[in-house]
């Protein structure tokens, strides 16, 4: 089980309780869907994808980067037991949207970019660690049903 | 996955901006690593202190990031240009490739806080190619 200090816990709750949502998740998927291009293989739907201008203007990329980042929600409520938290998330993403689990890990660099951007120098070398160590935690619970 | 024209003049002007704090960055962006990434420690277990804004961080910082503004000099042809640093990669210090993407993302993160207007999507891939392309040059001699 992963442990987590109260620093660390604080650290992870402050981060999330100033985030704003529509403005970090449309970020976060729209630079993951340009700096990894192949990505985008998830999102044949979504119509125009064709150059980083209209992937960062198309609604439907917004709407879900916004959906993303509240999935991240479940494991702030239950960070003591991220793993059996995300085990249907896990299943959805293995057998019905059969997502690679190593774009998690890209999604989730790019997101940690995109939040630097916006907390600036208040993005200190410790809350990073932090921030990456809860990502990854999450990350391997997401890849966790895979068969 | 290789540097379009695009690419290559996306780096240059952000280098521009960068190299002219380069010190900092370099610095910042190693401390990073050695605290995200805690097994990267490892290859330096001969420094007294691995914390964020130490001494021995922060001047290996500045070292490592004058090579990155060596290899934005040689982006025409970095698989040569690179070769006697690769050579020291290589023989000398044998770091494992996987830890250049680490020292990479964490680069890029301080690149995003000290200038997020610049660092858009597109400038951002063109960097991440390049500092891709700079690993791969760096492990050319590895074997």
């Amino acid at each position: 089980m992963v442990e987590w200090s109260e620093n660390e816990r604080s650290i992870i709750s402050n981060i999330f309780s100033n985030l704003d949502y529509n403005d970090i998740g449309p970020k976060a998927l729209v630079r993951c869907l340009i700096v990894y291009p192949w990505t985008q293989r998830y999102f044949t739907s979504f119509g125009n994808l064709y150059n980083a201008e209209a992937i960062s203007t198309n609604p439907k990329v917004a709407a879900h980067g916004i959906k993303v980042l509240h999935g991240l929600d479940r494991a702030l409520k239950n960070m003591d037991n991220i793993k059996a938290t995300y085990a249907e998330l896990s299943v959805l993403h293995s057998e019905k949207l059969h997502v690679d689990p190593d774009n998690f890990k890209l999604l989730s660099d790019c997101l940690t970019i995109v939040v630097a951007g916006k907390l600036g120098s208040a993005f200190t070398p410790e809350i990073q660690a932090t921030f990456q160590k809860f990502l990854a935690v999450v990350v391997s619970a997401l890849g966790k049903q895979y068969h | 996955m290789s540097l379009t024209e695009k690419d290559k003049a996306a780096v240059k002007a952000l280098w521009a901006k960068v190299s002219k704090v380069m010190d900092t960055v370099g610095g910042e962006a190693l401390g990073r690593m050695l605290l995200v990434y805690p097994q990267t420690k490892t290859y330096f277990s001969h420094w007294p202190d691995l914390t964020p804004g130490s001494e021995p961080v922060m001047v290996h910082g500045k070292l490592i990031l004058g090579g990155v503004t060596e290899a934005v000099s040689k982006i025409d042809n970095l698989r040569g240009g690179l070769l006697e640093l690769s050579e020291l990669h290589a023989f000398k210090l044998r770091v494992d490739p996987s830890n250049f993407k680490m020292l990479a993302h964490c680069a890029m993160v301080v690149i995003a806080i000290m200038f997020p207007k610049d660092f858009t999507p597109e400038t951002h891939v063109a960097f991440d190619k390049f500092l891709a392309a700079v690993a791969l040059g760096l492990s050319e001699k590895y074997r």
